[in-house]
């Protein structure tokens, strides 16, 4: 059964376990956390395939410096953006700063669930690059 | 109201205006008429000065010849001779002959105590004695006389000229009468004019020669010596009541014992002076005319002009008003949609939570499962409604800016309509469209374009209150997009249906409507280059019409 690791970041605490409860339902490795430098705080400690990132998040970090931070420190997590603000113009710059997709609240789950399982193909594909591109040096040696 | 401001405005500028122009101009004209009266005024009395002194140059002439021909007759004959009447008779014929305008009318010797021995002339004067006569002693000692007018022996007035002769020691007199109509005449002739006069007055105010109008001669005159210093010629002038001006010049002779009087009377319009009072008159009355007329055409302009600037402020200040209150509004609604957002996908997750619970084996067995399912399933479904009216109404607040979408004006209605159709539901108002088919796409701002017709779909609304007809009608026409929104309410009076477009006004109780909706409307549709016109009947319903051009959008 395919399985990976997800991070939620959402403020909304009711909304963040309830979406961690569902998805653990379905046999994915769901964590939570209620803010950015949570977030942060977590990746450092485990690895995850893919962030499913609230971008308005008052207070702190809002979503977009999350997402800037989270790319940086490990640039091959997938990151889908949740938007309940509407605005498309966040959702580009969100895009634009490596955001795998983004979504507008209020979500259809089984969106979510697709577009998560995009993102880890995605990241998979790239894992697998990697992979590849390590043993073929360590051919050439 | 504002008309009674625009009103009062004008007249300030009117009443203002022409005090300022016309009260110079009267002014002027006063002045000048007055300068042209004086300059008149004066003409005339130099002229009768003139006149004055000529004539009496002319009498003490007069005077001063005869006096020498006398005195030449003394020096040439002694006593003896002239006393004797026929060779006197002869002198006097002689001198007669010479001259007919002499005026001597008789020509006598007198001794030194006053008899007169010797005599030739029409009165029958010889042996009279004249000692005791005030102008005896004075010929005697001055040595020539000329008398004031006076009865004498005669009982006729005249005026006598005597030079005293001297014979050694013997001082004898030779006097002549002066004919007083050829006095008279002449100084008659100095008269001007058909009401002027002239006379003598001696220091007494006794008249010296007959006047023309008031007084006789030897009669007394009412004169006022003080009006007339010797030394120079004084002109007098009084108003008589009926229009004429008495111009009275008086000037002295005979060493300051005559003062002979000019007397003129003139209208006082003489001298071109009405002429130039009428013509001043015509000028200035045609230039006060002119003035007022420009005058109150400027003002109205200018008053009209402001009429208009304040009707656009009144437009521009609507429209900014309802800018900023879209934009305020945009602003909450976009705050409300987020915040709706949020419990809205809690309520959502935890149904799905619930719905993933039943999967379980246990809840599986439930009598009432199906019901469970139910109600999640009708949960999911109000709470995507509740979805799309949120982002509804963002993407509505987001497009602030006028740009050019690509618009399907039935889809724009149906969207509109969406946002109505509960609350036209629950007030049993039936909504019908009359939609057309293939109507071409147009480039237009399509959230603009939805605020015109939220604002006519909701004023149809509000007009029925509940229990009507809304009809919604699109078409094409002439190249222009027809959208026709039509209810069945209580129309609109006649003498309001010419207000419903203008700012701020609303037949809504206060508090109720901010009168911008149609204006606003108005000027949207007219800026695409379309119209937006009203049709109602009352008790009927009414009908708004919009037009739009057809705008092909460009190819992208």
């Amino acid at each position: 059964m395919i399985t990976f690791r997800v991070l939620v970041v959402d403020d909304e605490i009711d909304f963040l376990e309830t979406i961690v409860n569902r998805l653990r339902k379905r046999h994915l490795d769901a964590e939570g956390a209620a803010s950015g430098e949570a977030a942060l705080a977590l990746l450092a400690k485990e690895p995850f395939d893919v962030v499913v990132l609230d971008i308005k998040m008052p207070g702190g970090m809002d979503g977009i410096e999350t997402l800037r931070e989270i790319k940086r420190v490990q640039p091959l997590v997938e990151v889908i953006l949740l938007t309940g603000h509407a605005s498309v113009e966040t959702s580009i710059e969100g895009m634009k700063q490596g955001a795998f997709d983004y979504l507008l609240k209020p979500t259809k789950f089984e969106e979510l669930i697709i577009k998560m399982a995009a993102a880890f193909e995605k990241k998979g594909l790239q894992d697998k690059k990697i992979r590849d591109a390590k043993i073929q040096e360590l051919k050439g040696r | 109201m504002k008309k009674n401001r625009y009103t009062s405005l004008r007249r300030r500028i009117i009443v203002i205006t022409l005090a300022v122009s016309i009260a110079p101009l009267l002014l002027l004209g006063g002045i000048i008429y007055n300068q042209f009266l004086k300059v008149s005024e004066q003409r005339i009395k130099d002229q009768i000065v003139h006149l004055a002194r000529t004539q009496r140059n002319s009498l003490e002439v007069f005077l001063s010849e005869r006096t020498t021909i006398l005195s030449l007759m003394v020096d040439a004959y002694n006593f003896r001779t002239l006393s004797q009447q026929g060779n006197l008779a002869h002198l006097f014929d002689m001198i007669n002959r010479r001259s007919e305008a002499l005026g001597l009318v008789d020509l006598g010797v007198i001794n030194s105590q006053g008899y007169q021995v010797a005599y030739v002339g029409p009165y029958n004067l010889k042996g009279l004695n004249y000692y005791q006569q005030s102008w005896f002693s004075q010929v005697i000692s001055r040595g020539k006389f000329v008398s004031d007018v006076f009865m004498g022996f005669r009982q006729v007035p005249h005026f006598i000229i005597a030079v005293r002769g001297q014979d050694g020691e013997q001082s004898w007199i030779l006097r002549a009468t002066i004919d007083s109509d050829i006095f008279n005449q002449l100084v008659r002739s100095g008269q001007a004019g058909r009401n002027g006069d002239a006379y003598i007055l001696n220091k007494q105010g006794i008249y010296q020669t007959q006047p023309r109008f008031e007084g006789q001669i030897l009669g007394g005159s009412d004169i006022n010596f003080q009006d007339y210093s010797p030394g120079t010629t004084t002109v007098l002038q009084r108003g008589l009541g009926n229009g004429q001006i008495l111009y009275i010049s008086g000037v002295w002779l005979k060493n300051y014992e005559w003062l002979l009087i000019i007397s003129q009377q003139t209208s006082d319009q003489a001298g071109g002076l009405l002429e130039t009072r009428n013509t001043e008159i015509l000028i200035i009355s045609l230039g006060c005319a002119g003035i007022i007329l420009a005058t109150m055409l400027t003002a109205h302009m200018v008053v009209r002009q402001l009429e208009l600037s304040d009707r656009e402020m009144d437009r521009l200040n609507s429209q900014l008003i309802q800018q900023d209150k879209l934009a305020a509004l945009g602003k909450m609604a976009a705050g409300i949609a987020h915040e709706i957002n949020n419990p809205l996908a809690v309520i959502g997750e935890k149904a799905g939570w619930m719905r993933d619970l039943l999967q379980e084996e246990q809840l599986k067995e439930s009598i009432h499962l199906d019901e469970f399912n139910k109600s999640l399933n009708k949960i999911d479904e109000h709470v995507d409604r509740a979805r799309k009216i949120t982002h509804h109404m963002l993407g509505f607040a987001r497009r602030m800016e006028p740009h050019l979408d690509d618009v399907e004006i039935n889809k724009v209605l149906d969207q509109t309509l969406e946002l109505l159709q509960n609350h036209a539901r629950i007030n049993n108002i039936k909504i019908e469209k009359a939609y057309a088919d293939h109507l071409p796409v147009i480039a237009s701002d399509q959230s603009q374009l939805q605020q015109v017709m939220l604002n006519l779909i909701n004023n149809a609304v509000d007009a029925i209150g509940s229990d009507g007809l809304i009809r919604i009608a699109t078409g094409l026409q002439n190249s222009h997009l027809v959208i026709q929104v039509s209810d069945n309410g209580p129309g609109i009076p006649k003498e309001i249906q010419r207000r419903i477009f203008d700012p701020f006004f609303s037949t809504k109780a206060p508090g109720k409507g901010t009168g911008l909706g149609l204006s606003i409307s108005y000027h949207i549709i007219d800026k695409m280059g379309g119209s937006l016109s009203c049709e109602s009947t009352e008790a009927v319903g009414t009908t708004f019409t919009v037009k739009l051009p057809v705008v092909v959008p460009e190819r992208k």
